[in-house]
């Protein structure tokens, strides 16, 4: 059975304070920024799809303030959180919704292909899995390169049923790689519960077993305890003891993508989870300890701007130019495939 | 040199060269490879650099993309070219398309060894010639030498080269033998060769196929037919300037493939042949491929499917005719 962390102690201080505030503005961020992306989604100026956090803001926000700027980042498609957590300009990320040549891959990638390398954020994948056997690559790469830079990478409760899960936790280990998994279990794969496909009770947790790792269970709505395990991780990692595996319990607000209702969730079970939403949670600890509410008042002020200029930056903008469309397929920056 | 033994020494000038050239795969270290073609690394480079792997072939091209990305130069080899189905998710889907889809902020310089093709009596599951499927995915480069030097020269361009470079080496190439150059032989991506000029006709081969071209270019010879043979040494880049002064010499044109007829490589080049050098042609295209078939096991079965030099002659010999 999984080991439930959520009962170990919060670190005080003056400079964890600053911890938690940015904590606190990496969710409030996220969240201000994806439901503006929904109100563009239902006018249809975010085309194709996009999949929105909501409600998973505080395993984003607790790993990215556990983490170093050197270390690599792979994300899934619902990566917009993890993208901005470690530093895509805003206005590049709304970009890039819109299909705009500002965008941060210029229109190329769209929703589900957010890459910063810039922020060592190596990419958001979309097909579920296969991003945890390259996380391994930047983590041995790492580790033959002598660095201690550490690697993690976010997945679904859903990935953990795919091949890939598990040829990567196998390797991982074996090489013993500087690698945190991340599993963001949001209780559904698409529109299946998890437990109807998944032959044990916790999707991640239990499977650690089989790769000679400690189950690691955590409140994936509770960012300082979601900081407080990545930490452990990640300095595992760092000092050379290897992967781990953390099943971060948590459930997104909306549907699985675009306009999905989500229908197929029992209401008491979305009404359980509403409250239990990480950021009204996380303010309501901060003033308790004696936050100043202005302090988070600013903070929220602040990003809500930003969401609004990145809005107004990003449909200003100029559709992604079509003179890119050959651009970029091999090193030499173009496509030519031939002499 | 054999062509096995190219190969290894292909990865050792390229590992005494750059630090960050890594090998990984299955038992291509302490086993040496299973076709034996890395025998040696992992005595002369260490388990640092000489890695392997489980069966885990996403595992393994996962492993090679992210270090690529970071500052790595990985030769992974998925031992049977068919063996890329397991993963073909990687190799098509992240592998080729990253570049892309991040206009330009990810480098992907890895390469990927494969034992591709038949004659080996595998069957249909460790026989295939993968070179189309791969041909037909933007982002890859295809590499398929044929001989010993070029083994050595295209590995060497393969591993230097910033983009994910598939890198086929014919299985039943390994055992044959050919002069390697002196020292550090480096080649160009590319770039395809005329093995044998002539002035009747273009014949137009890959890797064993080129082989197979020559012999039936020595027994058309004695007929008096004499054919240029082009191998084309790398379908992307893909090298059409080679072939069009070809054709516009000879204006007749056969192909040799061994991969299955629907879609091969041979199609694209007939079909670029025929919109850029239709007035050079006396006469229509001619493919001879491996009948639309997976591969059978038996040595009668299998050299009847896959083109022989007699078949590839007999083949000239009636378009020419
Ligand atoms: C290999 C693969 N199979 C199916 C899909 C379609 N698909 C996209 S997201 C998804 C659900 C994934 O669920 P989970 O891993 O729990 O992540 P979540 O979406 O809940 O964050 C599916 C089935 C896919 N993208 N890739
Ligand atoms: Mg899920």
């Amino acid at each position: 059975m999984a080991r439930d962390t959520a009962r170990e102690p919060v670190k005080t201080g003056p400079d964890y304070l600053e911890v938690r505030l940015g904590i606190y503005r990496g969710m409030v961020r996220v969240r201000y920024f994806e439901k503006r992306a929904y109100d563009l989604f239902l006018q249809n100026l975010v085309k194709g799809t996009s999949h929105l956090a909501i409600g998973q803001e505080a395993i984003a926000a607790g790993v990215a303030a556990a983490l170093r700027p050197d270390d690599y980042v792979f994300a899934t498609y619902r990566g917009h959180a993890h993208a901005m957590l470690r530093g895509a300009p805003m206005v590049a990320v709304m970009a890039e919704l819109l299909g705009r040549e500002n965008g941060l891959m210029g229109g190329k990638g769209g929703s589900m292909h957010l890459t910063y390398t810039e922020g060592n954020f190596m990419g958001s994948y979309a097909i579920v899995g296969a991003h945890l056997p390259i996380a391994n690559g930047a983590a041995w790469s790492a580790l033959y390169r002598g660095t201690d830079q550490v690697a993690v990478a976010f997945f679904g409760d859903g990935a953990t049923n795919i091949g890939a899960f598990h040829e990567a936790l196998n390797l991982a280990a074996t090489w013993k790689l500087p690698v945190v998994f991340v599993c963001e279990n949001n209780l559904y794969m698409e529109y299946t519960p998890i437990r109807k496909v998944t032959a044990v009770e916790r999707p991640a947790a239990d499977r650690a077993s089989a790769y000679g790792l400690p189950p690691v269970l955590v409140d994936g709505n509770d960012a300082d305890m979601v900081f407080e395990t990545a930490t452990r991780a990640v300095g595992l990692a760092r000092g050379g003891g290897g992967p781990s595996l953390i099943e971060a319990v948590t459930y997104r607000h909306g549907g699985h993508s675009r306009a999905d209702p989500g229908k197929y969730r029992p209401d008491a079970e979305v009404a359980e989870w509403l409250a239990k939403d990480p950021i009204p949670r996380y303010k309501e600890r901060l003033l308790d300890e004696g936050v100043a509410a202005e302090v988070l008042e600013r903070i929220e002020a602040e990003a809500a701007a930003e969401v609004d200029q990145a809005t107004e930056q990003a449909k200003a903008a100029a559709p992604a130019h079509p003179g890119g469309l050959e651009r970029e397929v091999f090193s030499d920056g173009g496509a030519t495939w031939r002499r | 040199m054999t062509y096995r033994e190219a190969v290894a020494a292909g990865l050792a000038q390229e590992m005494a060269r750059d630090p960050s050239v890594v090998l990984i795969g299955e038992d291509v270290g302490a086993a040496g490879g299973v076709f034996k073609a890395t025998a040696g690394l992992l005595e002369k480079f260490g388990a640092r650099r000489v890695k392997d792997t489980p069966i885990s072939e996403q595992a393994i091209i996962g492993a090679a993309m992210g270090a690529a990305m970071t500052g790595l130069r990985p030769v992974a080899e998925l031992m049977f070219a068919d063996f890329v189905s397991v993963c073909h998710d990687l190799v098509a889907n992240q592998v080729a398309k990253a570049r892309y889809m991040t206009n330009g902020q990810v480098s992907l310089p890895l390469v990927v060894r494969f034992g591709n093709g038949g004659g080996l009596r595998f069957g249909a599951q460790h026989s295939q010639s993968v070179e189309s499927w791969l041909m037909a995915v933007p982002g890859l480069k295809v590499v398929v030498p044929s001989t010993p030097a070029d083994v050595v020269g295209l590995l060497a361009a393969a591993v230097r080269d910033d983009d994910p470079v598939m890198f086929l080496e014919e299985k039943a190439l390994y055992p044959t033998s050919g002069e390697v150059p002196e020292g550090e032989h480096v080649d160009e991506l590319g770039t395809a060769r005329v093995r044998r000029p002539g002035k009747d006709c273009s014949v137009i081969a890959l890797g064993t196929m080129a082989d197979r071209a020559l012999a039936a270019a020595e027994q058309l010879q004695a007929e008096g037919i004499d054919c240029e043979v082009i191998d084309l040494r790398s379908l992307v880049p893909l090298d059409m300037t080679t072939v069009a002064a070809s054709v516009a010499k000879t204006g007749r044109v056969f192909t040799v493939e061994e991969n299955p007829r629907l879609c091969g490589w041979g199609a694209e080049v007939a079909s670029i042949i025929c919109e850029e050098c239709f007035y050079d042609l006396d006469a229509p295209v001619r493919r001879i491929t491996t009948p639309h078939v997976p591969l059978p096991a038996a040595d009668s079965l299998e050299d009847a499917a896959i083109p022989s030099a007699e078949r590839v002659a007999a083949a000239i010999r009636e378009g020419l005719g």
